[in-house]
């Protein structure tokens, strides 16, 4: 058995909100993903991925910000890491 | 650098400020594109951390003459002003068919200047079609505070660029966006040039102030953008306002009371 990992960034921290960024890593090596390959998600949202048969094993927390830095922004927020297994 | 270049609008500068770049399309002459990649080729004699641009490049070698092209030349001194120093510069070329792309990232180290940009030049001497592995950009990226290529996880984002742009192109960009050189799957070596410029001088009001009160600014300010969430896109306008505020020397600027609001209290010392 080998992992597909599909990396999802979302609007909000609800996993059916809409997919902002995505990454595709392919354990199967069929094929070869890379930066910048596509202006298209693969889903609309998080649960989309889900109905796909996409199994989540890890989301973003909900950290507070750090004082003092409450309005610097950095790394996409809501990020959700999906498998599937072949 | 003494030039009588055309010096971009508060517009135009205020576009930048949310896009964190400005492009200009076939700007450099044909003859001078017919050049380059000969020259590119052969190499730009180095230059150490900071050279003044008159000693970086002498009168009438090529890279003079491109920073001199009118359009360049103004654009680059409405952002970083007279007397910029060269930071750096590099050739940049994609092999045909090479493996992968570079992972996104930021150039140089985490910079969290709230009052003072660097900006990069970048120079497309031949068209760059789609398959060519154009550079990739993320428009409104610039003020995200991460370093380097710790942003490589990322591959495709909404509203990302992937630039196709015909030959004597030039981009310039602020330091921070996000990028990275794309996967070239084409049978063409695909060539860039790379001039990084520092400001020697306040980045107070460089550019052609005659529209600062253009309804247009805060609109350019404003904007959102697709790959961005909905409310760290507010926190984006939050930091472009206060960019802005350093830029004009005005701190009083605000856009829909976002900086004015949470500023706000009464009675009380800073």
């Amino acid at each position: 058995m080998k992992q597909q990992v599909l990396v999802l960034y979302l609007n909000t921290s609800a996993l059916d909100s809409e997919v902002l960024a995505w990454a595709f890593y392919d354990g199967t090596g069929k094929t070869d993903p890379t930066t910048g390959d596509s202006d298209l998600p693969p889903y609309d949202s998080g649960t989309e991925a889900l109905r796909d048969g996409w199994r989540l094993f890890q989301a973003s927390q909900l950290l507070p910000p750090y004082p003092g830095h409450e309005y610097d922004t950095s790394f996409m927020k809501h990020e959700f890491f999906f498998e599937k297994l072949e | 650098m003494t030039t009588t270049a055309p010096l971009l609008s508060s517009v135009e500068v205020a576009r930048f400020v949310a896009n964190g770049f400005h492009r200009m399309d076939a700007v450099v002459p044909a003859e001078l594109n017919e050049q380059a990649i000969g020259v590119l080729d052969a190499g730009i004699p180095h230059v150490p951390y900071g050279t003044p641009v008159a000693k970086a490049f002498e009168e009438g070698s090529f890279a003079r003459r491109l920073i001199e092209v009118p359009a360049v030349a103004g654009a680059i001194r409405s952002l970083v002003g007279p007397d910029p120093t060269v930071d750096h510069h590099a050739v940049h070329i994609r092999e045909p068919h090479e493996g992968s792309a570079q992972p996104l990232h930021g150039d140089a180290i985490i910079d969290t200047r709230a009052d003072a940009f660097d900006v990069q030049l970048m120079y497309y001497p031949q068209e760059v079609t789609g398959t060519m592995g154009g550079t990739l950009s993320v428009p409104g990226s610039h003020l995200r505070r991460t370093n380097e290529s710790d942003t490589g996880r990322y591959q495709n984002l909404r509203g990302q660029t992937r630039l196709t742009c015909p030959a004597g192109t030039v981009v310039l960009l602020h330091h921070g966006i996000w990028h990275g050189g794309r996967r070239n799957d084409s049978d063409i070596r695909r060539y860039m040039f790379k001039i990084r410029f520092n400001p020697t001088v306040p980045q107070v009001r460089l550019w052609d102030v005659a529209d600062l009160d253009d309804p247009r600014i805060p609109q350019e300010l404003s904007r959102y953008f697709p790959w961005c969430e909905h409310a760290t896109a507010r926190l984006e306008i939050f930091n472009r306002i206060k960019l802005w505020r350093a830029l004009t020397g005005d701190a009083s600027f605000d856009i829909d009371y976002w900086a004015t609001r949470v500023a706000n209290r009464p009675g009380r010392a800073a």
